[in-house]
């Protein structure tokens, strides 16, 4: 698992170009950074999860967008998995996995069971690990447990 | 009769916060191995409630040798349901416990309470190897008492941060119950000022 370490300085340059940058298209900034894996994303990962219009009965959203290192553009057909505890399964479960594509804009969208808080936390999983750029695994946390939906955002650098 | 008043007091204090969580709705959605995990925590958080006062002999019937022969007993539910805490947490979703257990988990409050077990099961070894290091009596509360109070900080900061099976308010009232008798307990055991005596 790789850890992000923020130092002090690149933290305040982060921030001051950041702030600078407040008026720029994200989808067009320049030198935009890769996403890094989030510390527990792999967690009851299971390879291949097949693409679903829908996990289980539905009834709550996670959506998101990927985009490419540097440029921001949106990649198009990106196979994003997506897994939680949910009310109809635990991680582990195979019925709690399921997989959607990107559309033209980058962005994807899949409706599944509501997640529920599992080990301390109300929390979702997804994975890019297709192979065309570097595997990135996403821990996104609901700011309520009462949310239905949930967002996460790929930048995905070249394998 | 205040020793009955003080026990009923005692017992609600301790068996609400579980009744509450036992009607917690995420039950509905967790496995057994899951429920007995989370249970297993919560009671052992309850225990931690009832050691200080069991400690200082504040409980009607058990004063003296009597409380401290329960106390012991105690120790060792306590140790026991923290292995099945952790052991049925493992079952359940082993990546996350192994997160834990390193200290890379991207929850903070595990680290309070991997912190929390290993003051524990510390305080616990240093009771069982109390003859053995042939420690003094001072040495050996200044010791206890140091463990136990980096398990309680860690423990209420772990429940705390946990969003769980718990009720919010009743964990939070069981939580001051344990940081108030664990204060009490040591300021009436008065464990610093030996150490102070003894360098005088």
């Amino acid at each position: 698992m790789t850890h992000r370490l923020v130092s002090r300085r690149s933290f305040v340059i982060g921030a001051t170009v950041a702030a600078a940058s407040g008026l720029a298209v994200p989808a067009r900034a320049a030198g935009l950074k890769p996403t890094p894996t989030m510390r527990g994303g792999a967690n009851n990962y299971r390879a291949g999860a097949p693409v679903v219009d829908r996990i289980g009965g539905g009834g709550f959203w996670m959506s998101g967008t990927v985009r490419r290192a540097g440029d921001g553009a949106p990649l198009a057909g990106q196979r994003i998995q997506i897994w939680a505890h949910t009310t109809e399964g635990h991680e582990r479960d195979p019925w709690s996995h399921g997989a959607t594509l990107t559309d033209a804009n980058g962005v994807f969208r899949l409706e599944m069971p509501q997640i529920v808080p599992a080990f301390g936390q109300a929390h979702g999983h997804l994975a890019y690990d297709s192979g065309d750029f570097q595997t990135v695994f996403l821990r996104p946390v609901m700011s309520s447990p009462n949310d239905t939906s949930l967002e996460a955002h790929f930048v995905l650098q070249p394998a | 009769m205040r020793g009955i008043a003080i026990w009923l007091a005692l017992t609600s204090a301790l068996a609400v916060p579980v009744v509450l969580a036992a009607n917690s709705p995420l039950l509905a959605w967790r496995q057994p191995v899951y429920i007995a995990a989370g249970f297993a925590g919560i009671l052992a958080l309850a225990l931690m409630a009832l050691q200080p006062l069991l400690a200082a002999g504040w409980l009607p019937g058990l004063e003296r040798a009597a409380g401290r022969r329960v106390h012991r007993w105690v120790g060792v539910t306590l140790v026991t349901l923290i292995v099945v805490h952790v052991g049925a947490l493992w079952i359940t979703s082993p990546p996350d416990v192994v997160d834990a257990l390193l200290l890379v988990s991207p929850t903070p409050f595990s680290d309070w309470g991997v912190m929390a077990m290993w003051a524990i099961f510390a305080a616990a070894t240093l009771v069982l190897s109390r003859r053995a290091l042939g420690l003094r009596p001072v040495t050996w509360r200044l010791g206890h008492t140091t463990l136990v109070v980096i398990a309680v900080i860690g423990t209420v900061l772990h429940a705390m941060l946990v969003d769980g099976t718990m009720e919010p308010v009743s964990k939070t009232a069981l939580c001051l119950l344990v940081l108030l008798g664990t204060v009490g307990a040591v300021a009436r055991l008065r464990a610093w000022t030996m150490l102070r005596r003894r360098r005088a």
